[in-house]
């Protein structure tokens, strides 16, 4: 479920500011992306990172987190010992005598879950109170927007602390935590955005002819404002990936259950001082391949739908 | 004047008592502050006794209104782990933090400044697209996994640093130090770098930035033109300039440093107060949770109105907007 509502949205954010022109505005908006071919390149591995994720259990030779298949006589084994079960540890295993290549796999299933679902909740939030403090001004815009510089006052860090020492570990609490972190940056951006399309012409139009609040608010200002939306929120996708990696590394996270990459670091970090490495290494180049890779197709993403820089 | 500085205090004190009854739900309204208050091991009329003498029979308001009177006080409650005053567990716990945000924050200026310096004067040189991309890195990347990979590298790999902890200490003015002693230093450096990352790369950001605006303006050209020596200009000229932004910028991190440190300090186990928190949310030492949440917000409120009390003092244009709306 990780990446499609992404690239759904990347899609028709790019569809909507150029419907008025003739030329398939998709066409060009892959054009353009396609210009830098390190961000291409990101986003092959961006994909092939998701599929895995989201087959993990095709792919991965051992369910990590079912005890049968595990023996515990095939624990802390270095990368590419081959294990009782007749398969061969690529990337080692843990001290539980779990395969490391499919612990990750199932971990960034995990983590990108969350990341992706939380920026996701975030952002339906936070656009809707940014719309909602643009579109109606005053009194609603003040709260708003006190509520909007209260949040970004505070590091992120220390509001998911906060929120997860009240509330205890879990997923849930995770996502609400990161929820509560990145709506302001969603809320901030729609606002300013819709400031200025509000006073256009084609909301004028809409308002003369009286169709609801909400309709105008939803299907006539909003996907005027999606392209800066776009790129924020893939960006917070990677942000909620790492700052949920921080927080399972932490203990205040995941449960362990249902171990993220974050959690994996951790499990791994005791035995790094020894030497064994793998335990943490691996599941920590995982983490950065993705959020790099995310970060990368973010960025050529701004360049594509900044109107200012468009040739 | 005075009438910006009174409303913009009055501000900061209604976020604080807003920070205060979040606090306070959050202790006492969802989790059990029986379950949290009271030892598991007393029976039943010794429960009912602590109850009553915790106030915990009485109206939640009355109950908050108990626990701000005591915050003001400076009582925030009593560790249930160490017996001890949390407020006083925590401040003892400071030095070392500040130590460590300290050390990040000078690496962040010695590594940054140069660093931004040489990509803002020749942007399109490889060298300049190597200090951007990693200072990408540095934004992107979690605080942890870099630490770690320090870890691996210089202290298992290489075996040049400690891996963990703070090491001997030396006193000055009354606190213990690390910087004092060598060997000190040698554990200070890996989770001063570590911390220091962000801001590494936000400095490099922000003079590069700056360098690229500044040689373009006139007194720069001027300067040349007068045939002052190349070192000179950049030096004086130019540094001097673009050295506000990048200090009122690095002031106002500091608290998101100090911040930052609960992840850094619980990688290297550093004795401060980062690690302090993270240990007593595991063990559910609530009083320390909140006083150490009530001080740092507190801290935050503090910088942050210093910081507006200042921009507004520099910039009357600040001043008068607010005056406006």
């Amino acid at each position: 479920m990780t990446p499609p509502p992404a690239e759904a949205a990347v899609t028709s954010a790019a569809l909507a500011p150029a419907t008025a022109r003739e030329e398939t505005p998709f066409r060009r908006f892959v054009a353009d992306f396609a210009e830098s071919k390190v961000a291409v390149g990101a986003f092959v591995v961006f994909v092939v990172i998701a599929l895995l994720a989201i087959f993990a259990n095709v792919i991965a030779p051992q369910n990590p987190y079912d005890l049968a298949q595990l023996d515990i006589m095939d624990g802390r084994m270095p990368p590419g010992t081959v294990g009782g079960a007749g398969f061969t540890y690529i990337l080692g295993t843990d001290d539980q005598g779990r395969d490391m290549f499919s612990g990750i796999l199932f971990g960034l299933r995990i983590s990108l879950m969350v990341g992706a679902g939380s920026a996701f909740i975030a952002f339906i939030v936070g656009t809707s109170l940014g719309l909602l403090a643009a579109y109606f001004g005053g009194r609603t815009d003040t709260l708003i927007m006190r509520l909007v510089d209260l949040q970004l006052s505070f590091p992120s860090i220390l509001v998911a602390l906060m929120i997860l020492a009240f509330l205890g570990k879990g997923i849930l609490n995770v996502v609400i935590a990161i929820v509560v972190v990145e709506w302001a940056y969603y809320a901030r951006t729609v606002r300013g955005t819709a400031l200025v399309e509000r006073r256009r012409e084609y909301i004028e139009a809409a308002e003369c002819l009286a169709l609801s609040k909400p309709r105008i608010v939803f299907r006539h200002l909003l996907p005027n404002c999606l392209p800066p939306l776009i790129v924020i929120l893939t960006m917070q996708v990677a942000r909620a990936i790492a700052l949920e990696a921080t927080l399972s590394f932490l203990g205040l996270g995941v449960p362990v259950t249902e171990p993220s990459l974050g959690l994996l670091i951790a499990n791994g970090y005791e035995y790094m001082l020894s030497g064994r490495y793998w335990i943490s290494f691996y599941p920590g180049i995982a983490l950065l391949v993705t959020i790099v890779v995310i970060n990368l197709v973010g960025d050529q993403l701004r360049d594509v739908l900044n109107p200012r820089l468009r040739k | 004047m005075t009438v910006y500085l009174i409303r913009r205090l009055m501000q900061s004190a209604l976020v604080v008592l807003a920070m205060t009854v979040i606090l306070f739900l959050g202790v006492y309204a969802i989790g059990d502050p029986i379950e949290i208050l009271i030892s598991p091991d007393a029976d039943q009329i010794e429960r009912e006794r602590a109850i009553a003498a915790l106030g915990l029979d009485r109206p939640l308001w009355e109950q908050y209104f108990t626990f701000l009177g005591n915050a003001l006080q400076g009582d925030l409650g009593r560790s249930f782990v160490f017996n001890e005053p949390a407020l006083k567990l925590i401040l003892q716990k400071m030095p070392a933090t500040l130590e460590l945000a300290l050390a990040a924050t000078v690496f962040a200026i010695i590594l940054g400044l140069p660093l931004g310096l040489i990509a803002g004067l020749k942007p399109d040189a490889i060298y300049s697209r190597v200090i951007m991309a990693t200072s990408i890195l540095g934004f992107s990347l979690p605080t942890f996994w870099v630490g770690l990979m320090l870890i691996m590298v210089f202290a298992v790999q290489l075996g040049w640093l400690p891996s963990t902890g703070r090491g001997p200490t030396a006193e000055f003015l009354g606190v213990q130090w690390s910087f004092l002693t060598t060997d000190g230093l040698r554990y200070l450096i890996m989770p001063a770098l570590n911390l220091s990352l962000f801001k590494i790369s936000l400095v490099i950001r922000l003079t590069r930035a700056g360098v690229r605006e500044t040689v373009l303006m006139d007194y720069v050209k001027f300067a040349r033109a007068k045939g002052l020596s190349p070192n000179r200009v950049i030096f004086v000229h130019v540094l001097k300039n673009i050295l506000i932004p990048v200090v009122t910028v690095t002031a106002l991190e500091f608290g998101s440093t100090i911040a930052f440190s609960v992840v850094t300090e619980s990688i290297f186990a550093w004795p401060g107060m980062g690690k302090l928190i993270i240990d007593s949310i595991y063990v559910l030492d609530r009083p320390v949770i909140v006083a150490y949440l009530m001080i740092i917000v507190f801290m935050f409120i503090i910088l942050n109105f210093t910081v507006d009390v200042l921009y507004s003092v520099l910039d009357p244009r600040v001043r008068l907007q607010d005056q406006k709306a």
